[in-house]
């Protein structure tokens, strides 16, 4: 019997697909917590487990700051210290300063803005490639491979050409962060449509059912995890396309990743730091939003392999 | 054993089944199931007892012979029970009615009817995940019986259940299919299931598989489960694994 939705095999995209889908699982766990299995343990398992789950990630914490201040005071005399301020000098002075907070959110605000827009792109121009391909071998054959080249060109060399069409504002912006969030959206979404085993398909086969409605019921339901595996590392993705094509994309409103660039000439430290975890927050706000999400949408039937 | 006058529920003439690979699953096999007709199908592994479902639905065509099937409403229960994890056992039990496109309101009547029928009211809204593996299996039934099958395809359904469930679950189908009248064809590894369920067992070779040994089963229904444990039934095990060991 040959099976043509075996999957794995699909043009190398298989392989790729399951890398990135573990990832994010693994991230997610200390972050958000699982629904825990409840009427197991006491109140002492319940503190335990609390105690792991947010005192192990704080002391991973404490640990790091220790470290900046150790490489801000001890390695770094006082002419380098710009380069690393101690944390508490970036609190002061990136956050805790009024003339330098509202640049910053401002910027935040921008870069969410092309954030959001360009992985708005991605899922939809992603979802629809990955559907294409799902749907006809040859278009998967025939664009799969451009999809990996596409990974590969760095931004720097395509900066010419896109301001040659696009300008310096904000469009050229938006296309660095879909250039850089599109392919683990058309990979994961690619691996989920064709993980539906081959006795679901014989399922839909039996009855005569169209591709559609295969499509539909049985391939899109089936994918829906993979892809949003993939959501969660495109959307951390386009966070850093934002601030890359803001390094190159100078004209118009300030981003994060312009405010950088000119933290990063003017040498002013604290403010460069405080931008590096502005951005960090907003990466983490949306993988987390869309792990929340994942949840809510397929975490009723779906679980990721328990331990 | 089968009646001449009425056209046979399912015929296989002559099949030969061949694999792109070079495998020849079947080579000339021959099996008719009258209507309501319940007819198990035992032999080694890897026989083409499963291919023979197969062919029957229309999932794998033939290489020679020919195959009739006597009516459109067909059931089909696999190994696995199958079942779609992002839909209730509802959902489930809806999903070939929604293929067939069958009226709502009578899908809503069939589907309430089946799950009764197997004894799943009361976990329409269960997810797959949180059912046992007869539950399952039971949803796989109901998925089928919505559409009132004329002809009953089963492969080897209650292979993965333990012996307990597994004759719960005969008994059960037994009750079925006495209230449905479908004809059945049932593949399974187990000679007392297949006796305990039939009308009639047809015994395979080993690949490439042809029916080599076709023995009536003369109890009556309704069955009683302590048919099992009755010197007539043992002896007609006894006659179908003889049967069996001479092509092994």
């Amino acid at each position: 019997m040959s099976i043509p939705h075996s999957g794995l095999g699909a043009g190398g995209g298989g392989a790729v697909g399951i890398t990135e889908q573990v990832d994010p699982e693994r991230l997610l766990v200390p972050l958000l917590g699982r629904a825990a299995p409840s009427g197991r343990g006491g109140a002492a398992a319940t503190v335990l487990r609390l105690g792991t789950r947010i005192g192990l990630p704080l002391a991973v914490a404490g640990v790091i700051i220790g470290l900046w201040y150790a490489v801000s005071d001890i390695v770094l005399n006082s002419y380098q210290r710009f380069m690393l301020p101690p944390p508490h000098r970036v609190v002061e002075v990136g956050f805790f300063t009024w003339s330098n907070f509202v640049p910053l959110v401002q910027a935040l605000g921008t870069t969410a803005q092309v954030t959001f827009t360009g992985l708005a792109i991605s899922i939809v121009a992603g979802v629809g490639t990955a559907v294409a391909m799902s749907q006809a071998k040859w278009v998967e054959n025939a664009l799969y491979p451009w999809m990996v080249v596409l990974q590969t060109i760095p931004i720097l060399a395509l900066t010419p050409f896109l301001s040659f069409f696009f300008g310096f504002a904000l469009t050229p912006r938006v296309i660095v962060a879909v250039i850089i969030a599109f392919f683990p959206i058309v990979s994961n979404t690619l691996f989920g449509l064709q993980s539906a085993d081959a006795g679901m398909h014989d399922l839909f086969a039996l009855h005569k059912a169209n591709r559609w409605t295969r499509l539909w019921k049985l391939q899109f339901p089936a994918a829906l995890p993979a892809m949003f595996a993939g959501l969660r590392v495109s959307a951390g993705l386009a966070v850093i396309g934002a601030i890359v094509g803001e390094f190159f994309f100078k004209q118009g409103q300030a981003g994060l990743g312009t405010n950088m660039s000119v933290y990063t000439s003017l040498t002013e430290g604290e403010q460069l730091w405080a931008s590096v975890l502005t951005a960090s927050g907003l990466g983490i706000a949306v993988f987390v939003f869309f792990g929340w999400l994942s949840r809510r949408v397929v975490g009723r039937w779906y679980q990721p392999q328990r331990r | 054993m089968t009646t001449a006058t009425r056209a046979p529920a399912l015929r296989f003439s002559g099949v030969t089944k061949k694999f792109a690979g070079g495998t020849t699953a079947l080579a000339d096999a021959n099996l008719e199931v009258a209507p309501g007709e319940f007819v198990s199908v035992v032999g080694p592994s890897g026989c083409g007892k499963s291919t023979l479902l197969r062919i029957a639905s229309g999932l794998d065509g033939i290489t020679a012979g020919s195959v009739e099937v006597g009516t459109r409403r067909l059931g089909y229960v696999f190994q696995d029970a199958t079942l779609l994890p992002w839909r209730t056992v509802y959902q489930n039990a809806a999903l070939f009615a929604e293929l067939e496109k069958m009226d709502k309101a009578e899908r809503r009547r069939r589907i309430a009817d089946a799950l009764e029928l197997v004894g799943l009211t009361g976990f329409e809204k269960h997810l797959p995940h949180q059912l046992s593996g007869g539950m399952r299996m039971r949803a796989s039934l109901a998925r089928s019986l919505v559409l009132d099958p004329e002809v009953f395809l089963f492969d080897e359904p209650f292979g993965a259940l333990d012996e307990i469930t597994r004759e719960r679950l005969n008994d059960e189908l037994l009750r079925t299919f006495q209230l449905r009248a479908f004809a059945a064809l049932f593949v399974t590894h187990s000679v007392a299931e297949a006796v305990f369920l039939s009308t009639r067992v047809a015994v395979m070779s080993a690949r490439p598989g042809r029916v080599i040994a076709d023995i009536a089963v003369p109890f009556e229904y309704p069955r009683a489960p302590e048919l099992r444990y009755t010197p007539e039934f043992a002896a007609l095990c006894g006659e179908v694994s003889a049967h069996l060991r001479s092509v092994l």
